[in-house]
């Protein structure tokens, strides 16, 4: 019996544990699924939760995955890549001939000194939690008016565009509230832009201008006063705040880095073609778990899992992996007011505008606002819990296409 | 931040785009550009850039140098003013670190 463990048992481990659930045969193959959590969350939920948002956002991870896999509840405590065992904090250990490192990324307030303390979710709040989003919630509603600060600590955080989306949501629902002009938004990012990629940074930072959003650039904070209420730069700038949203730091698991797997964020690093492990050619990383220099997203973790699996099926037989994941990244952006808009990129092709192709479904506007790319976002939820966890082909290609995309006349530098 | 010599290659802000046309005296020029004279705790950055790129095959974050190299975060900011991930990439003949999207 050959034995592939898979920790983590989020969009990218419960995907990638379904397909290989059909591919390798039952008779020979053990499939063991652990994580921390017995529920299930779907994460794209949580950015509507805080406007009053109600969706299905948790399920038992037992019911989705398949027949054959076996779930095991707890926490991972470290691996041993010389062993080849998996150990959990209550002292179970668990041997694997193949191990699927798919534990994501996590925000981490404890890292930047200020954040965690009696202001949180009081004050000071993050929406990427189920707890975090909900606290937000209770806070918009009571908001009377004041500086409301949209802040990211640092880069690379999963759903990039989520604090962006996050800002256009939140000047929406003031705007519905008919208190607009009593609030200030401020965009706080490390960033140069409002995003990285040019073109779509002049998209987007002409979005946050029409909606008078301000937004402050390279702020890279040290620390937040919560008493004073500013954040506080490396380089002594402050920032003050009446609210503040913030996408705390992100890191991997701190069993990865515990283990000596990871880079200085707990990511592991792999092969960006293959996402095998530089390490040890057993161990692959997986969805938000890797050092790919991509989005930490969803669609990432799905059209990287389907080259994996290809790719696994090979490496397992002995044969060379001959599937290479390009960096594709596909993500629907809320604009608020019932529209929304979609980007298309890889590893190479930053974000442009154009008509992206879907199926039967017909095309979809790239870069451009529009009450359809806001309903397909919704439409994702379904998509997700019955096709994409499950693990059945979506109509969306796995590699990039430059289809329908088409480069804006002028040139445009960062 | 433009380069000075018509030889090296560069993009189109003048960060290097070929890592082997670096030199410790170009660095020296580069960082005259941006007004930064070298001293060594420049110098122990640069070096920790310069060694970490061929095997990461990014520029190194400024948390990946305070991480890796141990220097705070703050002395960076006090050795490459307003924003040293950049200007240490500049110097050290990196490409601009990008950050991931």
């Amino acid at each position: 019996m050959r034995r592939l463990v898979i920790l983590g048992g989020g969009t990218a481990g419960t995907m990638v544990a379904n397909k290989l659930r059909r591919r390798l045969p039952l008779d020979d193959w053990r499939i063991t699924v652990i994580d921390g959590q017995r529920d299930h969350l779907y994460q794209p939920g949580l950015l509507f939760v805080p406007f009053g948002g109600r969706e299905d956002l948790l399920k038992p991870r037992r019911r989705l995955l398949r027949n054959g896999i076996q779930l095991l509840i707890g926490e991972i405590a470290a691996v041993d890549p010389e062993r080849k065992s998996v150990r959990l904090s209550d002292g179970e250990v668990v041997c694997y001939d193949y191990l699927v490192i798919a534990t994501g990324t996590s925000p981490r307030p404890d890292q930047t000194p200020g954040l965690l303390g009696s202001e949180w979710h009081r004050t000071i709040h993050d929406f990427y939690t189920y707890d975090g989003a909900f606290a937000l919630r209770d806070a918009l509603q009571g908001f009377t008016g004041g500086r409301l600060v949209v802040h990211v600590v640092e880069q690379p955080i999963k759903c990039p565009v989520a604090p962006l989306e996050f800002t256009f949501l939140a000047e929406a629902f003031f705007r519905r509230r008919e208190m607009r002009d009593q609030v200030e938004l401020v965009y706080v990012t490390p960033l140069d832009g409002a995003f990285t990629k040019p073109i779509a940074a002049r998209y987007l930072g002409g979005l946050l201008d029409d909606r008078k959003i301000a937004v402050e650039t390279d702020f890279l904070v040290e620390r937040v006063d919560a008493d004073r209420k500013v954040l506080v730069s490396y380089d002594e700038r402050e920032i003050g705040y009446d609210l503040l949203v913030t996408v705390p730091l992100n890191m991997g698991a701190d069993f990865v880095g515990a283990s000596g797997l990871g880079d200085e964020l707990n990511y592991v690093p792999v092969d960006k073609g293959t996402l095998q492990s530089t390490a040890y050619p057993d161990i692959f990383a997986i969805g938000d778990a890797n050092d790919l220099p991509t989005s930490k997203a969803g669609s990432v973790a799905h059209f990287s899992a389907e080259v994996f699996v290809a790719n696994f099926c090979q490496y397992v037989e002995g044969l060379a992996m001959t599937h290479r994941f390009d960096g594709h990244a596909n993500c629907f952006v809320e604009t608020g007011d019932g529209k929304g808009l979609l980007i298309d990129f890889n590893y190479d092709t930053e974000p442009l505008p154009g008509r992206f192709p879907l199926g039967r479904l017909g095309p979809l506007s790239l870069l451009r606002e529009t009450k359809a790319n806001h309903w397909g976002k919704l439409a994702f939820r379904w998509i997700y819990w019955n096709l994409l966890l499950p693990g059945h082909r979506l109509p969306v290609p796995t590699r990039m296409s430059m289809s329908g995309k088409h480069r804006p006349d002028e040139e445009v530098r960062p | 931040m433009t380069t000075v010599h018509p030889q090296i290659h560069t993009d189109s802000e003048g960060f290097l785009t070929e890592y082997d046309e670096w030199t410790e005296d170009l660095a020296g020029q580069l960082a005259e550009r941006i007004g930064i004279e070298l001293t060594d705790e420049h110098w122990k950055a640069i070096r920790f850039l310069r060694q970490d790129y061929p095997t990461h095959g990014e520029t190194a974050t400024l948390r990946r140098v305070s991480t890796l190299a141990g220097i705070p975060v703050k002395q960076l900011f006090a050795l490459f003013p307003g924003k040293p991930a950049k200007k240490m990439a500049y110097v050290a003949g990196l490409p601009k670190p990008r950050g991931c999207v």
